[in-house]
């Protein structure tokens, strides 16, 4: 029989610890699905998502009731909506529509794919779609949108970095009077992997099969709790511990993942090794730093904490599972997240620290609330900068920003649920990037080598 | 397939019959049980096999959550596959 101690640390993970599967998102693929006719199109995608996915909220549920492992989230990801709307033309807004009553119908939380890649340049649909963004994510409640804007390989498409700045402001303005919330759905990429599982960034990538499944595991609290236990240890051993705890936790996600592959009757896709933070508190990656020895998240030496934990949270997870990928490293996510709320709310972390963070981890700048009166060219800067970290780096780097409408610095955004919610933090308005911005066209691909 | 049935509380008197009580009631075989007290803690762990269970899995594991809601108990039940997948390579 298994140890009496290994079953109660178990237990004491997820009853005390906040350890959970954080998502199980279904992959599909729409390319079948164009027709010369938008609305058959139409027809086409919410009957391939209603029968593919259509059990996919049960099955999760039943394995959460038999594996005693809560399942946050049932999602579903699709081909990126400008390619159909490419061939099969018509409104954008008809396609959100359609993905709404998919979600409705079938129950999952979100449906990611209402999306873009335009790392080079625009194809037909792509800038009819990104134009449409701001009235697709305010006329639904369950879509979310991603757009691709750069790539190593690629360089940045700076044209589209333009939009982006005045999209994600649109979009704000839109949704005002709901606390801005259409932004928290909306995320600009640099590197965006093809089959990542965490919203709002999910699309079913066209090197994808017709149908797969992928999880994303969560538990920054039982990391924090192991580290707890090792209060005088020096860092090898710090990184020793979330290595182990990282193996245990990615465990659980590989389990799910083949569970839900097997009863669904569709390919096991890849775990994403992850800690997702959510505004509860024992459930925050900034505390894990702040146990690590930091007073504050955001203080000096928080780069340097990032990139242990990081590293050793791939380190260890790389062996629990046997297919690894989506974004798989630490989110921070500010509104998400009980310890970064508190440090924007203290000052001690600001948007220039978390950039430097975002150099080191997962993904990006996320869920961060700035003034309303931030003007479109600095969003379009500030999306700027974090993808030549990424396009440099050869990692995924993410902008979702919150323009906070009619709101000012230090004044808070609440969008409840897992979003959370958080204080808008300072940006610096001073002078202007508004020439740079505004000379548009594309920064080249960067060098491979010479890597100083 | 074998679930893990765990009980963490209060120490009294009947928690085991309680529990084997239901395990009867739904016809889960009882393969293997460990229990001790934690000072005043009562921490049981129960292996059962319910290939043969005579209602669904959901109704067993409510009744079992229901007993320990009853008598002040945190009772969980878990595929044994968790703990396996978990704690062994």
């Amino acid at each position: 029989m298994i140890n009496l101690n290994d079953i109660m640390e178990t237990i004491n993970m997820i009853s005390e610890e906040n350890l959970d599967i954080r998502t199980i998102t279904m992959g599909i693929s729409l390319l079948d699905c164009c027709d010369s006719d938008p609305e058959i199109a139409c027809e086409k995608i919410y009957n391939k998502i209603t029968r593919l996915a259509g059990n996919l909220v049960k099955v999760g549920e039943d394995i959460e009731r038999e594996f005693g492992i809560p399942i946050i989230n049932k999602r579903i990801s699709v081909t990126p909506i400008s390619m159909i709307l490419a061939s099969s033309g018509g409104d954008p807004l008809m396609y959100a529509k359609t993905l709404q009553r998919a979600a409705d119908a079938t129950g999952v939380n979100f449906i990611g794919g209402y999306s873009a890649l335009v790392h080079k340049g625009f194809s037909a649909g792509d800038e009819a779609l990104i134009r449409s963004i701001p009235r697709a994510l305010s006329e639904t409640t369950n879509i979310c949108s991603s757009v691709n804007i750069g790539s190593t390989k690629a360089g940045i498409n700076m044209d589209a970095v333009k939009l982006m700045g005045e999209i994600v402001r649109e979009t704000a303005e839109i949704t005002k009077d709901r606390e801005c919330i259409g932004c928290a759905k909306l995320v600009v990429f640099c590197n965006a992997v093809e089959d990542n599982p965490f919203m709002a960034g999910a699309f079913h990538g066209v090197g994808e099969p017709d149908c797969v499944i992928h999880v994303g595991v969560s538990g920054p609290g039982v990391v924090q709790a192991a580290l707890k236990k090792c209060p005088n240890g020096d860092l090898g051993e710090l990184a020793e511990i979330i290595k182990r705890t990282a193996f245990k936790i990615t465990r659980m996600g590989q389990l799910v993942g083949s569970e839900a592959s097997k009863r669904l009757g569709v390919p096991f896709g890849i775990v994403d090794l992850s800690l997702a933070p959510t505004p509860a508190v024992g459930d925050s990656v900034a505390h894990i730093l702040e146990e690590m020895g930091l007073e504050r998240c955001g203080i000096h030496g928080t780069t340097a904490a990032l990139a242990l934990l990081n590293d050793a949270v791939k380190k260890g997870g790389v062996m629990a599972s046997s297919y690894v990928g989506g974004l798989s490293g630490a989110f921070i996510p500010v509104t998400e997240d009980a310890g970064m709320i508190d440090a924007a709310r203290s000052g001690d972390l600001r948007l220039e620290k978390l950039e430097a963070m975002t150099a080191v981890c997962s993904v990006g700048l996320d869920m961060i609330a700035i003034p309303g009166e931030t003007p479109a060219e600095v969003i379009s800067a500030i999306i700027a900068d974090e993808a030549a970290i990424g396009m440099v780096n050869s990692k995924t780097t993410a902008v979702r920003v919150i323009p906070a409408i009619g709101k000012k610095q230090g004044e808070e955004l609440d969008f409840g649920g897992l979003l959370g919610s958080g204080p808008i933090m300072q940006v610096n308005l001073n002078k202007s990037p508004k020439k740079f911005i505004d000379r548009a066209g594309r920064i080249p691909a960067p060098l491979q080598s010479l890597k100083n | 397939m074998k679930t893990v049935v765990s009980v963490i509380g209060k120490d009294a008197v009947g928690i085991i019959a309680d529990v084997s009580a239901v395990c009867n009631e739904c016809n889960a075989n009882i393969v293997d049980i460990t229990q001790s007290v934690l000072q005043d803690m009562f921490v049981m762990v129960m292996l059962t096999e319910i290939k043969d269970l005579n209602c669904s899995f959901t109704d067993y594991s409510n009744k079992m959550k229901k007993l320990g809601e009853d008598r002040g108990l945190d009772i969980r039940v878990m595929h044994e596959d968790v703990f396996n997948s978990m704690h062994r390579i």
